[in-house]
């Protein structure tokens, strides 16, 4: 019933709406259709006039409504490049906005037909012309040189010291991998992929560097404060993106084509809630590449703390490799009635479930 | 008029016989399988006003879901049944509802419906001849992009529902059934679809790159085109050179699919199914795809630029500032726009070196741009301007490539689009640039050229309302947008409630709806005045309404195939001179005065 409300007062308003239209029509012929025009051209000038002013005041609007909700402070070294970058960028293209913008809707105005003037006859200046070439191309000039720069020591080689840690996306989960005492991934091949025989990234288990690869899932990624860490990034069946806001990074997950990014976290995740006071604040991982149905929930969460509270972390883990034969996991050897909670090895998700 | 008699030259006489030729002419030749330019861009835009309705409803009815994903709408699932259920857009649908919005408006609307009304329309008219090169070809073009659009209708009832990987259908998502139920048969029905498109387009080119280069009429020389045409040829070109790109890359994809090969998968593991395909690269499709998406973007703006240019010249009652310059400038986009696509896949891995080059290359094609924004302003400067509807929706257009062309620079710069690639930022920007604005190019030209069409004026009243409307709406609707994206919102993301750092948006988000659903009632309005008009809108009482210079007025007011009763018209002269020694217009057809100044 609502709907059928809703639909009539439309059609309603649309019939209102055409019959005047309709109406002004006769009306301009029998008061004389130039008179009219003339009258149109007036207000729809004075409209283009207002449309500036009230837009203005619009952006400012938004402005104050909005700033609060964007941009909180970069959350990694290269985050702060990109966004000084971003406000050179604002700067010079707002300079550009505002002085076209109120260029066109004041000519517009300002221009409008009259009587009392034509219109002047000037086809073309090529000093104007010279002039709005070289000045935008200093302007874009200018923001090459500062883009190219930040650019390339984002994309740049990955500090020595940085850790590395391997991110997989699947539909629609991210799985993480760390590589161990060793620190080396070890090799994989997607046709060993296998869950059943606790084998969820195909690791090739001929490779010793695999054994003592840590496997993650269902829980965040953990990170170390101010320490740079380097990304490799894989996807198991399409494509998928991983999107880091608050770092300002994102790269791309590519089945077949493994791709890295690095980047160093400079505030820790408690750091970050007393910043914003958002207690439930967490860094997350977005999924940014259309990936199939489950892709605008397709999260998953980074913890970054200082160097000892990773350690503790990640101690707590085993191997994958030991899941995969137990008969070489050397807590199981010692004692057969270790109690669940304490090994509940984030690396396998049944167990995982049990311990919840 | 001036017309010398000795002119007649060899091409006119064969085209007179031409003529002829099509005076029996029954319902299904004029109006169907016609071969009149005139009629086919009419059919041209018939459909693309349908596509055009069929695609804004696909948006209003995911901006519900986006504006209100915690309420139900019982009317969506009588409506669409399992696609709704519960009344609530499922993710498959909302995933569809993206695709083929993005689908319809960027190729059956705004390439379509925008150029290929305006080429066939305008193309003969104003270069003075009296049809395309090929009638016959220039029919087939419509009939293949029907064909094309009975194809992507019938994709939206088959029972997996249409492709929904995006307008841009990256593979292996869009590759593998497995993946999403989109990629199953829509897919391969899409892939048809988007191929006949193409053969379409390609048909439609080639005529009018021929129709431009030879038929001219006496005294039309290239530099005294109106730059719509200009703007028309340079769209012919881009788009014959880089849709058979994208065919190729959509023909690979199809095998990919059907025939086992591996073109674009590589080491694929899906819902635990371990796939033989080994050695290819799901960038490649990327690359192809780009060589046309980017291309794409100007065969969409440089028609609407070219009109934009001769509706602002013509109602400032000034000439065009510059025309060589927005000649060169509309050449230097042609020529960049096949060498900027990569700037799409600066996080897809590309080796940095490369993209450094793409965005050197991008941020080059500012400066062109800019050239015609400043030469836009000049023209309005010192003028005498009327405001008719295809004035104002010039002026917003303008207004509208300034906002989304400057955020071109922020998405062009690699080291800003590492953050805000694939967000809403993306969204608002090519929604302003080129969505929204060629639209506007597009009303201006309807608005200007509607009484060359059917004989008669539309109503100004709601040709205003819908102009006030629509850019008031535009701006409420993408420029926030910018914010999210700002705040690393990502697109296609049908619901964020679920997200810590996203999910301070859902007023806003309300706001948004709330207006595109006005603006789209609004948009009805104009279709409900477009058909109205044909029929029923003040009839034309002169021959050349707006005191227009473009050969198209020195024809008759309802002119028949062939446009001129007489011979064709011989031309002296640019199509800019207004407001020359006094005179508020001199036609093109109109020979240079003895004492008339030189500019």
């Amino acid at each position: 019933m609502q709907t059928f409300f809703i639909v009539a007062i439309l059609l309603l308003g649309f019939l209102v709406t055409f019959q005047i239209a309709k109406a002004s029509e006769y009306v301009a012929i029998l008061r004389g259709e130039e008179k009219t025009r003339k009258q149109t051209n007036k207000i729809n000038a004075f409209l283009l006039l207002a449309f500036l002013v009230i837009g203005l005041i619009g952006v400012y609007y938004c402005n104050e409504k909005l700033k609060g909700k964007i941009l909180m402070d970069p959350a990694s070294d290269h985050g702060k490049n990109i966004d000084t970058m971003l406000w050179i960028t604002v700067a010079i293209t707002g300079v550009v906005f505002f002085i076209t913008q109120i260029c066109l809707f004041w000519f517009a105005f300002k221009y409008q037909e009259s009587d009392k003037r034509k219109a002047y006859f000037y086809p073309h200046n090529n000093r104007l012309e010279v002039i709005w070439t070289v000045i935008p191309a200093i302007a874009l000039t200018v923001l090459v040189g500062f883009g190219l720069y930040y650019w390339f020591k984002i994309t740049g080689e990955a500090p020595k010291n940085a850790m590395v840690v391997e991110i997989t996306g699947s539909q629609f989960k991210w799985e993480y991998r760390y590589p161990g005492k060793d620190d080396i991934l070890g090799k994989k091949f997607y046709k060993e992929t296998n869950e059943e025989k606790s084998n969820p990234l195909g690791q090739l288990w001929d490779d010793p560097a695999n054994h003592d690869d840590i496997y993650i899932s269902g829980e965040p990624m953990h990170l170390v404060v101010n320490k740079p860490v380097k990304l490799v990034i894989n996807a198991k069946d399409v494509i998928h993106d991983v999107g880091l806001a608050h770092f300002r990074m994102k790269m791309d997950a590519v089945p077949g084509t493994p791709t890295t990014m690095w980047f160093t976290p400079t505030y820790t995740t408690k750091q970050m809630q007393e910043k914003l006071d958002k207690p439930d604040f967490v860094y997350e991982i977005s999924c940014d590449q259309l990936c199939g149905k489950g892709h605008y929930s397709m999260r998953g969460e980074i913890i970054v703390e200082t160097q000892e509270e990773f350690d503790r972390w990640l101690s707590t883990k085993k191997p994958k490799y030991w899941a995969a034969f137990p008969d070489q996991d050397p807590t199981l050897h010692k004692t057969d009635t270790l109690p669940k909670a304490s090994v509940s090895s984030g690396g396998n998700p049944t167990k995982t479930k049990l311990a919840n | 008029m001036n017309i010398h008699p000795e002119v007649g030259t060899t091409h006119e006489v064969h085209h007179d016989e031409h003529h002829v030729h099509h005076h029996k002419e029954t319902f299904i030749t004029k109006y169907i399988f016609s071969q009149d330019h005139k009629t086919i861009g009419k059919q041209f835009l018939v459909t693309g006003i349908i596509w055009a309705i069929i695609g804004g409803l696909f948006s209003v009815l995911f901006r519900l879901q986006l504006g209100y994903p915690e309420q139900t709408f019982p009317i969506l699932e009588s409506v669409f049944g399992r696609f709704a259920k519960g009344g609530q857009i499922q993710p498959e649908f909302y995933y569809a509802l993206i695709t083929m919005h993005g689908t319809v408006l960027v190729f059956f609307v705004l390439t379509a419906g925008l150029s290929g009304t305006f080429a066939n329309l305008l193309i003969p008219l104003q270069v003075g001849a009296r049809d395309m090169a090929s009638p016959f070809l220039n029919m087939l073009s419509y009939w293949f992009f029907f064909m094309a659009s009975v194809v992507m209708v019938s994709s939206l009832f088959i029972q997996t529902g249409p492709a929904s990987g995006g307008w841009t259908s990256y593979p292996p998502l869009s590759a593998l059934g497995q993946a999403s139920e989109g990629s199953k048969l829509g897919m391969d029905l899409w892939i048809v679809s988007m191929a006949l498109f193409v053969v379409s387009s390609l048909l439609g080119g080639l005529n009018y790159i021929t129709t431009i280069l030879n038929m001219r009429t006496k005294g039309m020389s290239m530099t005294r085109l109106p730059l719509t045409i200009w703007a028309l040829f340079f769209t012919a070109i881009l788009g014959v050179l880089s849709f058979p790109v994208l065919l190729s890359g959509l023909i690979l994809l199809l095998f990919d699919r059907n025939l086992g090969t591996s073109f674009y998968l590589s080491d694929i593991v899906i819902n635990g199914q371990i796939l033989p395909n080994e050695g290819g690269s799901a960038i490649l499709f990327q690359h192809l795809f780009w060589f046309l998406g980017h291309p794409e973007v100007y065969i969409i703006i440089l028609p609407a630029m070219g009109m934009v240019s001769e509706v602002l010249s013509v109602n400032s009652r000034k000439p065009i500032f510059g025309y060589m310059a927005m000649l060169g400038s509309l050449f230097a986009i042609t020529i960049l726009a096949f060498v900027v696509w990569a700037h799409h896949m600066f996080v897809t891995g590309l080796n940095p070196l490369l993209g450094s080059i793409f965005v050197l290359l991008t941020l080059l094609i500012a400066v062109p741009s800019a050239i015609k924004v400043f030469n836009w302003l000049t023209t309005m400067w010192r003028g005498n301007i009327r405001f008719t509807p295809g004035t104002l929706f010039s002026i917003g257009f303008v207004s509208l490539f300034i906002s989304g062309g400057l955020t071109g620079i922020f998405l062009g710069n690699s080291t800003i689009d590492i953050h805000l690639h694939d967000t809403m930022f993306v969204v608002a920007h090519f929604h302003i640039v080129m969505g929204v604005s060629a639209m506007f190019g597009m009303f201006a030209g309807i608005y200007h050229w509607f009484p060359k069409m059917f004989g008669r004026f539309m109503n100004q009243t709601l040709g205003y309302i819908h102009f006030w409307v629509t850019i008031v709406g535009a701006y409420l609707i993408f420029w926030p947008m910018h914010y999210q994206g700002f705040a690393g919102v990502p697109r296609r993301y049908l619901d964020k409630r679920g997200w810590v750092s996203f999910n301070d948006f859902i007023e806003l988000d309300k706001m948004i709806t709330v207006v595109s659903i006005i603006v789209f009632a609004v948009q009805l309005m104009f279709v409900f005045n477009f058909f109205y008009s044909i029929f029923k809108g003040r009839k034309v009482t002169k021959q050349n309404p707006w005191g227009a210079n473009t050969l198209e007025w020195t024809t008759p007011i309802r002119p028949g195939h062939g446009n001129w009763e007489g011979e064709i018209p011989e031309v002296h002269r640019w199509a800019y001179d207004y407001g020359k020694d006094g005179r508020e217009f001199i036609p093109q057809t109109e020979p240079i005065g003895p004492n008339e100044s030189k500019h």
